[in-house]
């Protein structure tokens, strides 16, 4: 259950959570970079925690988080039009560091899971490898390189995975665009492949927007038993 | 005499045995694997990032195109990330059928793997045989969807509609003639449940027939029994899951152990391996077929006694239907919301794992509130899978390699997303 586990976390790691968290059934703890190795083996070998997998770790790039599209200009040049009131709120940009390194462990031993977040900030992103805790780390902090830019230090064999050989940029970053910066066409003159600037022009077919409903249950609220045919 | 030195092979990525565009590059030692390393991104379309770009319900048909061989697995642990955000569960009825059509695809999956395995492996015959069922599940899949692979059937807060009540037949053509036709649309007189259940009657008896051609087959032994090796504690490490994990001996599978949906009402076993080796590793795959078969059976036991909705009825997550909306302004209204912009789902973060035919696939999702996903992170079994090739394959023999492609059972789609 999430509060025993929450229990256990905080007696056994006290100060070094920066946070811990339950949402959704799930626990979350938040620690920093320095912490991050020695964390990471309690949580493997301690015998009340008995994590032995690491099932995914990922990235999320918080650059634009909470922001939506209703600068229409931006998105595309002739603008959506469809009324309404800007909002009120003060739009704040992410406040802490952009990018988030998630690791999602499962304990077989006691068959639960657990989410490990450690920010890593945007002009130095590195962050210690958890290979010799994990084998399955190896390819995950490719990926998490290839695409995100994160550099995992300690990992005998950093990279690129997933895209091509000779790729220049990190795509899923928020500010790599959708369409890419390069296309590649063969070019019967030269008898080879080459890249160029891509043609196309990025478009937005349905804005990003953030509605916040007052009433939280607004999508539970079905009558029930709710539901209908087919 | 002359030196003897290691080579380089390049296997694939254009390669039947490649199961895809898998690129291996092999140090070789005579014919003695000594490293391999596996080149992979060749089909990466980046699934994650389209994700974000599209509103949530648009990103249902990429789910089916990941692991192009159990699509609606991959649909339900999507569609079931979203519904944990927004708190809704989908009715009973709903439930019953993803977890059919969940058990339908992981048929599919291990018949699409044992045909290709064995074919890789030299033993030609079974693949005909299994893809001659694999075309009964399709239709299954066509009627209920439209689509034979790419279903998008499964939606947060149920399924897309319910089952029908009537086959599509087969019509006489200049291919098919009256007498053939007549054959061929027997079984598909009744509703699709009908047709399954008539499905799940002979399909133990073709896992029968599949067994007889390699179970105690002695070529089929001799490329299997003892090779690839994996340890239970190693396979941990290795973040294995599913049956690369219970061939190795580990009771884990989240259909019992976290069960989602309608799992715990149902009864099944959980086949195990010992070895750890491809053999091992066949038999439970075999084996999970014919409890596959058997929840497919509960499943329309149930159906056909439970009627009720398939969805829920809330128009801010799933479309009100065509006749409310003739005569009922909010329902158009909301219809027309809900396809232009679509719905917002709840700020937080949540992952939601499937016992997938592969292994856990699960989603981390992460939303600020929009309308879009902040971050989706696909969790393919695949991907994990392969990364512990080299270690697989380290001292076996260049014919060996086909057979631990064939044994993890890699699809593309999946491993570079």
């Amino acid at each position: 259950m999430p509060e025993a586990l929450m229990k256990q976390l905080g007696e056994i790691f006290e100060d070094a959570l920066v946070a811990c968290e339950e949402g959704f059934g799930e626990v979350m703890i938040e620690v920093s970079k320095d912490d991050l190795l020695d964390v990471m083996k309690q949580l493997r070998d301690h015998d009340d925690l008995a994590f032995e997998q690491l099932i995914d770790l990922t990235v999320v790039d918080y650059l634009t988080y909470g922001q939506d599209e209703w600068a229409t200009t931006e998105a595309t040049s002739v603008g959506f039009g469809r009324g309404r009131e800007e909002s009120q709120a003060v739009k704040q940009a992410w406040q802490r560091e952009r990018f988030a390194v998630v690791y999602h462990l499962l304990s077989i031993a006691h068959n639960r899971r657990l989410r490990v977040k450690c920010f890593v900030k945007e002009n130095r992103p590195t962050i210690p490898s958890v290979i010799g805790i994990w084998a399955s780390a190896n390819w995950y902090e490719r990926e998490a390189f290839d695409l995100f830019g994160i550099l995992f230090t300690g990992h005998p064999d950093l990279r690129r995975i997933m895209t091509d050989y000779g790729f220049v940029g990190h795509p899923f970053r928020k500010d790599f665009p959708l369409i890419g910066n390069v296309e590649l066409r063969f070019d019967a003159k030269q008898n080879r492949c080459v890249y160029e600037p891509v043609s196309i022009e990025p478009r937005v077919l349905v804005p990003r927007v953030i509605r916040k409903h007052k009433d939280e249950t607004i999508y539970v609220a079905a009558p029930e038993p709710g539901g209908k045919d087919g | 005499m002359a030196e003897i030195r290691n080579y380089t092979v390049n296997f694939g990525p254009q390669h039947p045995a490649a199961h895809g565009v898998l690129r291996l590059i092999l140090e070789m030692d005579g014919e003695t694997v000594v490293r391999a390393d596996p080149h992979v991104g060749l089909l990466h379309r980046a699934t994650e990032k389209l994700a974000e770009s599209k509103p949530f319900n648009q990103s249902i048909g990429y789910m089916d195109r990941l692991d192009y061989v159990s699509m609606m697995s991959n649909e339900h642990a999507y569609v079931m990330a979203i519904e944990k955000l927004m708190g809704i569960t989908p009715p009973k009825r709903a439930q019953y059928i993803r977890v059919m059509f969940a058990e339908i695809t992981r048929i599919l999956n291990h018949l699409m793997w044992l045909g290709a395995h064995g074919l890789d492996i030299g033993a030609m015959t079974v693949f005909l045989y299994t893809f001659r069922e694999r075309e009964a599940l399709m239709d299954a899949y066509e009627a209920v969807s439209g689509a034979r692979m790419h279903a998008t059937y499964f939606r947060p807060g149920g399924v897309y509609r319910d089952l029908p009540e009537t086959m599509p037949q087969y019509k006489e053509s200049p291919f098919t003639d009256k007498k053939k036709a007549e054959e061929l649309n027997a079984n598909r007189q009744g509703s699709l449940l009908d047709y399954l259940w008539d499905f799940t009657e002979y399909f133990p008896q073709c896992i029968e027939d599949y067994e007889s051609l390699l179970t105690e087959n002695r070529i089929w032994k001799q490329r299997t029994v003892g090779v690839g090796i994996v340890q239970a504690e190693r396979a941990l490490q290795l973040g294995f899951s599913g049956p690369m994990l219970r061939g190795s001996g580990v009771a884990w599978d989240l259909r019992k152990k976290q069960p989602y949906e309608v799992y715990d009402e149902l009864d099944f076993d959980i086949p195990l391996g010992k070895t750890g080796d491809c053999y091992d590793r066949y038999l439970v795959r075999v084996e999970e077929m014919r409890q596959s078969n058997k929840i497919v059976r509960q499943c329309i036991e149930w159906l056909r006694k439970n009627s009720g909705p398939v969805m829920l009825d809330n128009y801010k997550v799933t479309p009100p239907d065509r006749e409310t909306m003739k005569h009922d302004m909010e329902a158009l209204i909301h219809h027309f919301k809900l396809f232009t912009e679509g719905y917002c789902v709840p700020e937080g973060e949540a992952y939601a794992a499937v016992e997938h035919p592969k292994g856990e696939f699960g989603i981390y999702l992460v939303s600020d509130g929009a309308n879009k996903p902040y971050r989706v992170k696909i969790r393919a079994a695949g991907f994990a899978h392969l990364s512990a090739m080299n270690e697989m394959v380290k001292g076996h023999m260049l014919a060996d390699v086909v057979a631990v492609i064939g044994t993890q059972d890699i699809v593309f789609g999946e491993i570079d997303r």
